[in-house]
């Protein structure tokens, strides 16, 4: 018996619809999952991995 | 409105007389690793290259999360690596995930910002990514690999 903690305590997986999903494009990889009790979203998680970083280019001026 | 993803500029300044420290310092009145935080903003926010410290104005609210966000975990210190005689990169990633857990932040957002506590809230970075709302659930940041050309942060000559 899994637990999920949700809007109404923890309940049972067992209990709730889980949906999933992903997104992967040239920013990120996601994931979701949502838990839903009788049409209400009672959980909903993500995990956002990053894919770009933050470069800066660095330049020495000459005296030229 | 809108956020941007972008290294501050006043981060970079910042560099240069050594504000920010992720490693050791040669003159600091400490020379461990600054304290860094990360805080999530709003999809209609206005974080970007222009942010110079933390602010509230826009950023998540809900159960489970406090304002100004989590710590940023700086294990590793910076790495600076040639790649030829006339270039090189120097770079540092968190070495762990950011996680905010059990929160519920039901107005979107889409960008974090990253930010040293230690040296009065100034701002480092801005990272986004697609919008997203938390339901008494977790929201990670998995961080990329700490490589020259992976790592969050980098300064490059070419």
């Amino acid at each position: 018996m899994a637990l999920v903690t949700t809007t109404k305590g923890e309940m049972d997986e067992s209990l709730l619809e889980k949906k999933a999903g992903s997104v992967d494009n040239d920013n990120e990889y996601t994931t979701w999952i949502e838990y839903w009790l009788n049409g209400e979203l009672v959980h909903r998680s993500a995990h956002v991995a990053l894919k770009k970083n933050i470069s800066s280019v660095v330049e020495a001026a000459s005296f030229n | 409105m809108a956020n941007t993803q972008a290294m501050t500029t006043s981060f970079m300044g910042e560099l240069l007389t050594a504000t920010h420290n992720f490693g050791v310092a040669p003159i600091r009145a400490v020379t461990t690793v600054d304290s860094f935080k990360a805080a999530l903003y709003l999809a209609s926010a206005t974080i970007n290259a222009s942010t110079t410290v933390y602010t509230v104005t826009g950023e998540v609210s809900g159960t489970g999360y406090s304002a100004g966000g989590v710590a940023v975990t700086m294990g590793t210190v910076p790495t600076a690596t040639n790649s030829s005689t006339t270039a090189g990169v120097a770079f540092v990633t968190p070495s762990a995930s950011i996680t905010y857990t059990t929160v519920t932040l039901a107005t979107a957002f889409d960008a974090v910002l990253i930010y040293n506590s230690t040296q009065s809230n100034k701002a480092v970075s801005v990272h986004t990514f697609g919008s997203q709302t938390i339901t008494a659930g977790t929201f990670t940041l998995t961080m990329p690999t700490n490589s020259t050309t992976l790592a969050l942060l980098r300064l490059a000559t070419t």
